[in-house]
């Protein structure tokens, strides 16, 4: 211990407490929420969604990839064979039940890089909270992208 | 008579004072520390959060006053008023104004020591009464520190007290014309702060708190009013403090005779004093106990001595 290291404390003490000092003139990082909205990244992995084509059928051909590439086993998918004379989607077969446990989800995003047809995506929407657990189980309907404006005319109207 | 409810209007007066600026320090800290960590802290109850104490009284006055099985019923009942008592009574001597003080009592300074020792009291009865190893650590710990740092405290005091010639807490704020102590004794002042942050239990000497290692220290146990009661002596401790400092080494009302400027003052004294004390906590961390020890016995006292015995050569001398 040298005759000047007590002077090097306080120095160092100063200098610890113009650092706070600083800060204290930095505008706060925290966003006023839910008064003001967060800027998502464009890719970023919120609620699944299961888009359609431009026709309204459905993307999804019930293949089941997502449900075995999920690493938290949150999607559950029935396939079923697709019905020729009104046909749900493009391919042979259709999910006929397509269920993704918001709860038990990672939000990895593995069940949209498995999907062959692009059928699934991950939107922006982040806010899933809920009274009770049942409710953010979501069935096929809450996931369903809604159908396309129809214009009278489109060739494909049923 | 008169001077009776004069005096027990004034108390009354002061008590709300004191009150108001804790729970408004209490505020001010979270604020001015969120700040200090570039957040933004409690900004909804009121404009600029300015009811969020409000908020806290309530809420913590309705919440449930838990007493532990093993807890000796009626010290740990008792202790939180006798932690609060201790540091309310030290502004009774403390000179606002020339003439605005409750009492002017000539052993000032040593009503302001002999009174706020009792305060440790409170911190260790606490500690003890609770029949929980971290209050009583916690309660150890602070009567240890506490009692070290005293002497340093009293020491720098000293100096003061031997320069102004008098106890007296208003014979020692005149004495600083022109020229406050904290210009002529900088070591005694350094030492009386240094010493006061480590008496009110504040960040970088807030060992008897450490919450890693303790708990909450010596209150762990008290919830609900008592618990207030705890925190508010504690905000309580850093204002008298800072009262103190701005009276015995800035000269109170200096640089003017007193009335409102005088009032103003004192006031921008002790508020950029309660600033530093937040100041200093968003920045230390906590010392570590043995130098905690080290820093009082080896390095405040002897620099204490050092102050007093130049102060005694200057009076002996002029």
């Amino acid at each position: 211990m040298s005759v000047l290291s007590p002077l090097r404390d306080a120095l160092a003490l100063a200098r610890g407490l113009g650092v706070t000092a600083r800060h204290l003139f930095r505008p706060p990082v925290t966003l006023r929420y839910p008064e003001e909205r967060p800027v998502l990244p464009e890719r970023h992995r919120g609620r699944h969604e299961l888009e359609r084509h431009e026709n309204g059928l459905e993307k999804c051909v019930g293949c089941e990839l997502c449900a075995l590439v999920c690493p938290a086993d949150a999607i559950y998918v029935e396939g079923a064979e697709n019905p020729k004379d009104h046909p749900i989607s493009i391919g042979e077969r259709y999910a006929k039940t397509y269920v993704v446990n918001l709860l038990r989800c990672i939000y990895c995003g593995y069940c949209v890089e498995a999907c062959p047809t692009e059928a699934l995506q991950m939107k922006a929407e982040f806010e899933l909270s809920a009274t009770d657990r049942a409710s953010l189980v979501f069935t096929k309907d809450q996931l369903m992208a809604p159908l396309p404006k129809r214009e009278p005319g489109d060739s494909w109207m049923p | 008579m008169t001077d009776v409810i004069y005096a027990a209007a004034g108390s009354v007066a002061l008590i709300f004072l004191v009150f108001t600026v804790a729970a408004y320090a209490i505020l001010a800290e979270r604020r001015v520390i969120a700040r200090m960590q570039v957040r933004l802290g409690p900004d909804r109850v009121g404009p600029f959060g300015m009811f969020q104490p409000l908020a806290d009284v309530v809420k913590l006055l309705t919440k449930e006053d838990i007493r532990p099985a093993g807890a000796d019923k009626w010290i740990y009942l008792v202790t939180p008023v006798v932690t609060l008592v201790p540091v309310m009574l030290v502004f009774a001597v403390i000179p606002l104004g020339p003439t605005l003080r409750l009492a002017d009592l000539n052993i000032g300074y040593l009503w302001v020591a002999a009174i706020s020792s009792i305060s440790v009291y409170g911190v260790v009865l606490g500690g003890w009464s609770s029949n929980s190893k971290y209050s009583l650590l916690g309660g150890l710990r602070s009567s240890a520190q506490l009692i070290s740092y005293e002497l340093a405290q009293g020491l720098a005091a000293l100096g003061v007290i031997a320069a102004a010639g008098s106890l007296s807490l208003g014979r020692i704020a005149e004495a600083q014309f022109p020229l406050p102590f904290v210009i002529v004794q900088p070591i005694g002042f350094v030492v009386y702060f240094i010493a006061s942050v480590a008496e009110s239990s504040r960040a970088p000497f807030d060992l008897p708190e450490a919450e890693q290692e303790l708990g909450a220290g010596y209150h762990t146990e008290y919830s609900g009013f008592r618990f207030a009661l705890f925190m508010l002596s504690e905000y309580v401790h850093v204002i008298a403090a800072s009262s103190l400092m701005a009276v015995l080494f800035f000269g109170g009302w200096w640089p003017f005779d007193g009335g409102p400027l005088g009032l103003a003052a004192f006031a921008v004294k002790v508020v950029a004093a309660i600033f530093v004390f937040i100041w200093l906590r968003a920045t230390l961390p906590r010392v570590r106990y043995d130098r905690l020890m080290a820093i009082g016995w080896k390095v405040l006292i002897p620099a204490a001595l050092i102050n007093l015995a130049i102060v005694a050569a200057w009076v002996a001398l002029t």
